[in-house]
């Protein structure tokens, strides 16, 4: 007898009898299907006390009231606010997805110091104090070598208590310079300021008009308040109310709308004088605002009677002249016809001409200031701080020329010329210092490359951004302001309601990192500078600011959430009847109805690029988020490929088929493009997307297409110092 | 049968083994293979026993590991002192979800301060209370992510006590080990202590077939329409 192999065979049979018979393998089979559901990568919702805290939306103008779903600390969800004035329940694609901000890899976790090249990403993390000593040292230095006015501020928007304590510490500091991102609220407040007198923006009560015509607005492609602007629509096709959409593109306003009237571009401003004229011939107008003793009025009628007639508009704008008329006629028999402009998102500026030639039409049809018309909206009233005492230097400095030269010679209607920044940097007009907050200029703004070289000028940027944007990235210290989602903030919707409204942003999770509110930070900057500008800060905090300054609407604010009061909201308007001036004693209206002359040789540039916006891609100071990005369309964005739009024609026309490849060249620069054939586009014309080709955030959007802020420039309207390029002179060539 | 055979036979197992004069009549070669298979025997018997030690025995010792509870925590005490029960502190919030584990905010309202001498306490006022943390807690019962249950549904709707299924808790006066499972994370309460998944009371195990053990009574085992079969569309909707 010896032990061998059937010995070991044996034992292994009992083994795995004995297994079989023990829970062993059971239990195993159980535990490694429940192990396969506890992968560290398998999200597992929050669990908690489900909680609704009400908070307003700061990721565009549009001023929306948010609610958001929290289980436990974390915030899962944001919903709109039912009742509320601007956005009633309603939220757009952008604001569902703040919560990837919020939670997302591109925050700036703590203040950052440049270490390497600007541009580079190397930064060492100091602390508070250091960051807020050595703003407060650069400003203290420059103040006493009596450069205070060389300190410049870039800033998303001057509304609200944020912007305004930046513009304050400015002004009393001895600054002129703070400058918002440019908008067409900018051509609206010169327009106003020359037809009824003062400066003011433009709202229109859009839900009670009956009759759109829109000279390329984006009505449903986020002009204004994008939920707002979404649901009037709607409340527009229930009601039966006729909405015209004058494009050269086929948006999807315009292929919403009920006529579409392809237009040259950039000579919106003739189709609404060919209107006009046809108005004013067929005596249709309405006197509640134009008399015809009006020396105004008579100056104007005699230009478009004489220079405008159907037969020329048609000629300039390649719409027939029996349409000009119909649609004259339609727009001016309405009851409450209302006319709007403001290219896409309305985030681009446009010539003064346009902008009179189109508020001309609604003073013609008598709707300035009347149910569903047009609103003339001033400030917000609620922002009344105590007047501060500036000596010597302050007051020497905020006398000297702004940089961008608003409010000066032939800018002097003007309160903000932002586009001109670069320019008048680049020429030579010296910054010492510049803030950025909420905004991104670096991509934003238009001509990239001068604007990049006007940063290289600047030798102190301190940004405010909460997150590594384009921006932050080129800047010397980045001083992280809290997330909407973290903060309180007032936030006054300002984009194109006629009824402002304002709403307060509330902390919804406590701040998830060191970073700190801008307006304690702008509070403790002046503090640090000291004497006379820190007494013209009060205040113990921001908190204390926003408080004081809401006064009894603070309880109220709280507790709605926001407040339409027009005497909180707004300061009184006088748009008395009559008022109306449509030259504005403007001495050359021929300076005002020019085309504009594109940038660029027709030779060697035979096509003409035009930006436009998208509802899903987010142009502004917030990008695309993850979730925003993946609902482009293949059509626009492919894998890393940015898409351009042309007609087939075209396309025949550089020897170019569907899907290839080309160089697409422009006057400012050149990039590798796919073409994306489009019978709704004009002959001759190439659209490209705003907001894609960041170079900055994560890798959700960075590096995906082309900036086209790169391939376009600025072009001063002569009349008002307004950014009036609506595209630029462009070559297509296989590539 | 041959007589020689039989002689060889008892020769040969006499000198080769004692088993020999045991050894009952038979062939040479069927001898040959009662000692070999007394070998293949034992050894199939050593590997069954070994086996049956390791699954019964050293596997559950190894698959669970042992924790200790942040805080050993007194629920006799405590049940005692409050008015309304398990509910008193392990209650539904107004919007009908239930809370679970209590957190600080609930103890804070007698524990602010150190109140008696128990060391534990001291423990939760200075390292919990005191610093704003919230304690660790380990969770017997709590379940796979994938698990639907609603608290509000069977406490509130079917007036189920708690002790039907997480046991008298409530008179313990400290808290048990924690025992986790090293592959799953999760506790050993939801399989059940013993091994064998065998239960005496009801609470002894949270699997599923032990939700429908009482599914099965209580709803009948013909409660879907659609599939004439057992209460599974209950949870698994």
């Amino acid at each position: 007898m010896k032990i061998d192999r059937r010995c070991f065979l044996s034992l292994g049979i009992g083994g795995a009898a004995g297994i079989a018979l023990s829970p062993l393998p059971w239990k195993l089979a159980d535990d490694s299907a429940i192990w396969t559901q506890m992968w560290p990568w398998t999200p597992v919702p929050a669990d908690g006390e489900v909680t609704y805290v009400k908070s307003a939306c700061t990721l565009c103008p549009g001023g929306c009231g948010i609610s958001v779903r929290k289980v436990g600390n974390r915030a899962v969800k944001i919903e709109g606010v039912e009742g509320h004035p601007v956005n009633d329940g309603g939220i757009c694609p952008l604001g569902l997805s703040g919560l990837q901000l919020l939670y997302g890899p591109t925050r700036v976790k703590t203040p950052l110091k440049r270490a390497g090249e600007r541009g580079e990403g190397k930064w060492i993390k100091i602390s508070w104090e250091e960051a807020i000593a050595e703003v407060a040292k650069k400003l203290g230095d420059l103040r006493e070598k009596g450069e205070s006015n060389s300190v410049a501020c870039i800033s998303g928007s001057d509304k609200g208590t944020v912007p305004s304590l930046f513009k304050r510490f400015l002004s009393v500091y001895g600054s002129p310079n703070f400058m918002r991102m440019p908008s067409i609220q900018d051509s609206y407040e010169i327009a106003n300021s020359i037809s009824l007198g003062f400066i003011a923006q433009s709202g229109f009560d859009l839900e009670h008009a009956d009759f759109i015509l829109s000279f390329g607005s984006g009505l449903i492609e986020g002009w204004g308040s994008p939920v707002r602007m979404i649901r009037a629509n709607s409340s527009w096709r229930k009601a039966g109310i006729k909405v015209v959409q004058v494009e050269s593109r086929l948006s999807n306003s315009a292929a919403k709308s009920d006529k579409w009237i392809p237009i040259n571009p950039g000579t919106e401003y003739a189709l609404a004088l060919g209107l006009a004229h046809v108005i004013i011939r067929e005596s249709l107008y309405r006197n509640d605002f134009v008399h015809a003793g009006a020396l105004g009025f008579i100056r104007f009628r005699d230009l478009v009677l004489s220079n405008y007639s159907p037969d020329s508009v048609e000629k300039i704008t390649g719409i027939k002249k029996e349409t000009i008329e119909a649609l004259a006629v339609d727009f001016a028999r309405s009851g409450r016809p209302v006319a709007i402009c403001g290219r896409g998102h309305g985030k681009a500026q446009s010539s003064l001409g346009e902008l009179l030639a189109v508020q001309a039409l609604n003073a013609l049809a008598g709707n300035i200031g009347k149910e569903g018309g047009v609103f003339a909206v001033n400030d917000p009233a609620y922002i009344a701080w105590p007047a501060y005492q500036v000596d010597e230097a302050g007051a020497a400095g905020i006398k000297k020329e702004r940089i961008d030269g608003a409010g000066n010679g032939k800018y002097g209607l003007a309160k903000s010329l932002t586009n001109r920044f670069a320019g008048a940097v680049n020429s030579g007009l010296p910054v010492s210092l510049l803030f950025v907050l909420e905004s991104n200029p670096v991509y934003s703004l238009p001509d990239t490359k001068a604007v990049k070289d006007a940063f290289k000028k600047i030798p102190f940027i301190v940004s405010f951004s909460s997150f590594m944007d384009d921006t932050a990235l080129n800047s010397d210290l980045i001083l992280p302001n809290h997330v909407y989602l973290e903060r309180y903030e007032d936030v006054p919707a300002t984009a194109g309601l006629s009824k402002p409204v304002v709403s307060l942003a509330r902390p919804v999770v406590s701040p998830q990192f060191n970073t700190k509110h801008a307006g304690d930070v702008i509070i403790l900057i002046a503090k640090e500078v000291g004497s006379p500008v820190s007494d013209a800060f009060p205040w113990d905090d921001y908190q204390a600011c926003l408080e004081g300054t809401a006064g009894d609407k603070w309880k109220m604010l709280n507790e709605e959430g926001f407040s339409s009061d027009p005497a909180f909201t707004a300061q009184a308007v006088n748009t008395s009847p009559g008022k109306f001036d449509l030259s504005g004693g403007v001495a050359d209206l021929s300076i005002l109805f020019t085309p504009v002359n594109l940038e660029g040789d027709p030779k060697a540039y035979p096509l003409l690029l035009l930006p436009y916006d998208s509802f899903r891609i987010a142009n502004g100071y917030i990008g695309d988020p993850p979730f925003v990005i993946k609902t482009v369309e293949d059509t626009v964005l492919k894998g890393k490929d940015i898409l351009v739009e042309i007609n087939p024609a075209t396309a025949s026309a550089n020897g170019l088929s569907a899907g290839s490849y080309a160089i697409l060249k422009t006057p400012k620069g050149s990039a590798r493009v796919k073409i994306n054939l489009f019978d709704g586009i004009m002959p001759g014309l190439v659209a490209m997307p705003r907001g894609l080709g960041h170079t900055a955030y994560d890798n959700y959007l960075a590096g995906k297409g082309i900036n086209v802020n790169e391939l376009i420039g600025t072009l001063e309207d002569p009349a008002s110092g307004l950014d009036a390029a609506w595209g630029i002179r462009a070559n297509l060539i296989k590539a | 049968m041959s007589k020689p055979d039989d002689k060889t036979t008892g020769i040969s197992a006499g000198t080769d083994s004692t088993e020999a004069g045991s050894s009952s009549a038979g062939g040479i070669e069927k001898g040959q293979g009662n000692g070999d298979s007394g070998f293949v025997i034992l050894f199939f018997i050593i590997g069954f026993v070994a086996s049956l030690i390791i699954g019964w025995v050293v596997f559950p010792k190894l698959l669970y590991s042992q924790k200790a509870q942040p805080i050993d925590f007194n629920h006799a005490l405590h049940l005692e002192a409050v008015s309304d029960g398990c509910e008193s502190c392990h209650l539904f919030r107004e919007d009908g979800t239930y809370a679970g584990v209590p957190s600080n905010a609930q103890c804070v309202d007698c524990h602010q301060e150190v109140q008696g001498d128990s060391p534990e306490e001291k423990k939760f006022v200075e390292e919990y209370v005191a610093k704003e943390r919230e304690v660790p807690w380990l969770v017997y019962s709590k379940q796979p992510d994938c698990v639907f249950f609603s608290h509000a549904a069977h406490v509130k709707k079917a007036g189920m006590e708690c002790i039907t299924c997480h046991g008298p808790i409530g008179e313990s006066t400290s808290l048990q080990v924690y025992e986790e499972n090293r592959i799953t994370g999760y506790s050993r309460n939801i399989w059940g202590k013993n091994i064998a998944g065998i239960k005496r009371e009801p609470w002894d195990r949270m699997k599923m077939d032990d939700c429908a053990e009482c599914h099965e009574k209580e709803a009948g085992k013909r409660s879907s329409v659609q599939t004439d079969k057992e209460a599974c569309f209950v949870c698994h909707k």
